[in-house]
């Protein structure tokens, strides 16, 4: 099955937060830009244009054969540079979650370099430093900004030995780097790298021609290499965005509303405003409270009055029909492939079937936070986001200045998970700090994180279907509404098939989470593919065989399978399920087993087996971490997780009401990594996320006789 | 109301001057600026924020600082001795026991309590302890093996 098309995907995909895949503004990081922050030394530029066709090249399956630019580009995506003291930093947009992205871009620039990881400075995601990324998110990281980094790498090492052969007055075949430093054939000669980078003021762009590592090469990348910085996340070192502090720094606060959409009858803040020190600000329906300490803006905050008024509003018992009668008309998640009708009319058996997914909330430990400080009319802020050139737009529109006045910085941020895109704590932030003529520091509350930020969408899935004796699956007819059109396809050849989203009104605010509409989609799609498995009295493996030609998918799934030991006999109580699926280039299938007890209903996940498949491994120990940190946050979405409203409240606005795994939920799990050295490396961050739900429904199924098709799955067990 | 003036932190006693009221992470965090010990929830839900009282385990979100003056409180500032690293530190990287690190602070303040009223514990009695602590990287495997290894217990490590 031919995957959408890029162009195709973006004009469906309703996250409207991940439209931003490709630049839609020119304000990049232009050659005049890198100039003033390029000091001297040697600079190596990845044009923003390479990212590009990588991207597209990716997504068509094609291997690179690009034909780049030589000049110096005007609009750069990354670039390496080695500093008159022989320092090699490496400058990116990119963001640093928790995913480990700043270990993996380290392990492919010091491969290329022939130098040490701890010899590589990765500076990230600081708008004034760093060209434009669109943001960090959709598993790009890997498949486009670490081969454009390595092709940087490797023609700074180029230059760099030609230079140095040049001052050791050999030839340049004879240069090799070792231990960081430039030497001859018989090590009589060496310089280092300070020795060869000073004094020049050198700028290429990567050539054409340039020749990375093979994977089968691959000497640190490949390797499990210790998480960069990890000793001071460890110690309690790292600063994040919340840790904070800055000279003269006041702490803010921002008055809230109980419901959504509400609007400001009145507010008393005299009280609040004679307090020595306390700044409060008033704009239209925003309050905002700054003041010396925590102790004074607790006092601020209680002296202030304020009514709202609130307009009535859909309540979780509504969301699914209102996301049905407010849909618009599908259009077309993919192209029909033949006709429903002539597949239908070949069918033995025939199943409708509705699914659905509820609004989750991401609920990053760290919540959003941002430091925000104005110097004269140029406003820098320090915050946790994803899309830091994003937020920097967001920043310049609010404030009416232009870009170049608002510089981001993202420190390592305490995770996001797809909830961090927007910038609303940024933009609260630098309108307290403009009031009160100080840097301000917000922090939001776990409640404000809950109520205040967005979710990943709830949504309805219809699948109409039809099915052979044999287990050919003839027609395929599934429609998603509101949640999403991220993985809407799959890798099943089934002959007749029309598929489409359908946009909707959602009651609440929705945006990016891990996977996307991926999650949602394979469950529909996976428990459904068990369901007529059953109805023709299938195996869930061979019925999924069957019905796809794909080598990659059939592998991992017989991955799984072996690993788990499908088709063994389960004891009375017990059940398993299996479920596969492929999106952003990588392949999942994940097998769980689970008991419940008859009298209780209590449903204890027993064990997991999870395969992955995402080309070649980058770093066998942070990926096996990130498919096992995807499984264990799967749980809370498939079992348990969801967010109840009421009349514009969200009533599970705290972790005592929102309840998310912790270690007594988590069981054994196991990885099988399949390492493929023949295909390019694709993210990781999301796809092994979507196989749980569906494997877990139909366990459940096994061990109790009853379907369940709406996540979370337990609250429905009766 | 009543007001503290110091409070005995890492072996260290620090003046400080707020309500007996606030919060002990507020006083940790924003008035001695020891940021290890994270804001996560508020409620004593999730661990981010856990120190030790007295060597107990404590959640100092939901901890007046009024009730733990004079008390021993050690924080993950604390841990590291002469530049090395507490073996359960050590074990968390050896482990890759954390992803973003929001947690870590409290996961390994929670471990080390654990450690330190039962150097062997089974994994039951591992899961048990440390159930109050939030992972939403989903690390928990991970933190597990890590406090196995520090223990002594670990089968095998994991790479």
């Amino acid at each position: 099955m031919k995957p959408l098309d890029d162009e195709l995907e973006i004009e469906l995909e309703i996250e409207r937060y991940e439209l931003f895949a490709d630049p839609l503004y020119n304000f990049t990081f232009n050659r005049r830009q890198f100039l003033k922050v390029f000091s001297g030394g040697i600079a190596l530029l990845v044009p923003m244009s390479n990212l590009l066709v990588a991207s597209a090249q990716q997504e068509q399956g094609e291997s690179g054969r690009g034909r780049f630019d030589q000049r110096v580009p005007n609009e750069i995506g990354a670039w390496i540079h080695i500093d008159e003291a022989g320092t090699v930093s490496v400058f990116t947009g990119k963001v640093e979650l928790g995913q480990n992205i700043r270990t993996s871009l380290a392990q492919a620039v010091a491969e290329e370099l022939h130098v040490s990881i701890e010899s590589v400075r990765m500076v990230m995601a600081d708008t004034d430093l760093t060209p434009f990324d669109a943001g960090t998110f959709g598993s790009r990281s890997i498949p486009f900004m670490a081969p454009q980094l390595r092709k940087a790498a490797a023609a700074a090492r180029e230059t760099l030995v030609a230079l140095a052969a040049d001052q050791l007055k050999v030839a340049p075949a004879e240069v090799r780097i070792v231990n960081a430093r430039f030497v001859n054939h018989d090590a009589s000669k060496s310089l280092s790298f300070a020795d060869v980078a000073k004094g020049r003021k050198l700028v290429k762009a990567i050539p054409a021609d340039v020749t990375i590592t093979a994977v089968k090469d691959w000497t640190i990348a490949g390797k499990s290499v210790p998480k960069v910085g990890a000793r001071d996340f460890v110690t309690g070192k790292h600063e994040y965005t919340s840790d904070m502090k800055r000279p003269g720094m006041l702490f803010g606060r921002v008055v809230r509303a109980a419901a959504m959409n509400s609007t400001l009858v009145s507010a008393d803040t005299k009280a609040a405003e004679a307090i020595s020190g306390v700044t409060v600000v008033r704009d239209g329906d925003f309050i905002g409270l700054a003041a010396p300490d925590p102790q004074t803006l607790a006092r601020a905050e209680k002296a202030i009055a304020v009514h709202w008024k609130a307009p009535g509003q859909t309540s979780a018992a509504q969301l699914f029909e209102q996301l049905k009668r407010e849909s618009s008309p599908g259009r077309g998640g993919a192209r029909p492939v033949g006709s429903i009708a002539d597949g239908m009319a070949q069918a033995d058996k025939k199943l409708s079937q509705a699914y659905t997914v509820a609004y989750i909330a991401h609920a990053p430990l760290e919540p959003r936070a941002a430091v925000a400080e104005w110097k004269d009319n140029k406003l820098t802020v320090w915050t946790g986001t994803q899309r830091p050139f994003g937020v920097r737009s967001e920043l310049a529109e609010a404030f009416r200045i232009p870009e170049e006045n608002v510089r981001v910085i993202v420190p390592d941020t305490g995770s996001g998970y797809g909830g961090k895109h927007s910038g609303e704590c940024a933009i609260e932030a630098a309108r307290i700090a403009r009031a009160s003529g100080k840097p301000v520091k917000l922090v939001w509350t776990r409640e404000e994180e809950f109520k205040w930020a967005y979710f990943r969408p709830a949504g309805v899935i219809e699948v109409s279907s039809g099915v052979k004796n044999d287990g050919t699956v003839t027609a395929w007819e599934f429609h998603n509404f509101n949640s999403g059109a991220s993985a809407i396809q799959s890798k099943y050849a089934f002959p007749n098939q029309n598929i489409q989203f359908h946009n909707s009104q959602s009651p609440l605010r929705q945006g990016s989470y891990r996977g996307l509409a991926a999650t949602a989609n394979h469950f529909a799609r996976e428990v459904h593919m068990d369901e007529l498995a059953q109805l023709v009295g299938m195996d869930a493996v061979a019925f999924r065989l069957k019905n796809t030609q794909d080598q990659r998918l059939k592998a991992v799934l017989e991955a799984a399978a072996q690993a788990f030991g499908w088709g063994a006999k389960r004891p009375a109580g017990r059940g398993a399920g299996i479920a596969c699926g492929f999106e952003k280039g990588s392949y999942v299938a994940t097998a769980a087993e689970v008991s419940v007890d008859p009298k209780t209903k209590k449903v204890k996940l027993e064990r997991v087996v999870a395969s992955f498949e995402c080309g070649a491994i980058v770093n066998p120990v942070h990926l096996h971490n990130q498919v096992e940190g995807a499984v264990v946050q799967a749980i809370g979405g498939a079992l348990f997780e969801t967010i109840d409203f009421q009349n514009g409240e969200i009533l599970t606005a705290k972790f005592s009401r929102y309840r998310v795994p912790r270690f007594s939920d988590v069981p054994p799990i196991e990885i099988v990594l399949l390492d493929r050295k023949d295909s390019p490396s694709a993210g990781a961050g999301e796809t092994p996320i979507v196989g749980l739900a569906p494997a877990v429904s139909t366990a459940i199924f096994e061990a109790t006789g009853q379907r369940l098709r709406s996540l979370p799955l337990v609250p429905n067990l009766s | 109301m009543a007001n503290i003036t110091s409070l005995n932190v890492n072996g260290r006693k620090l003046p400080v001057s707020v309500d007996s009221q606030t919060s002990l992470l507020t006083v940790l965090r924003d008035y001695l600026n020891l940021t290890g010990a994270k804001y996560g929830c508020g409620e004593g839900q999730c661990g981010a924020c856990t120190v030790l009282v007295d060597g107990q385990m404590t959640r100092s979100c939901v901890t007046q600082a009024g009730k733990v003056a004079g008390k021993q409180i050690s924080t993950i500032e604390g841990l590291e001795k002469d530049g090395q690293l507490h073996p359960l530190q050590q074990a968390f990287i050896e482990a890759d026991a954390l992803q973003c690190g929001y947690c870590t602070s409290g996961m390994i303040m929670s471990g080390v309590a654990l450690l330190k009223k039962n150097p062997k514990p089974s994994r039951a009695e591992i899961v048990k302890h440390m159930d109050r602590n939030m992972c939403r990287c989903g690390t928990y495997l991970r933190i597990v093996k890590a406090i196995e290894i520090a223990s002594g217990t670990a089968k095998e490590v994991r790479k």
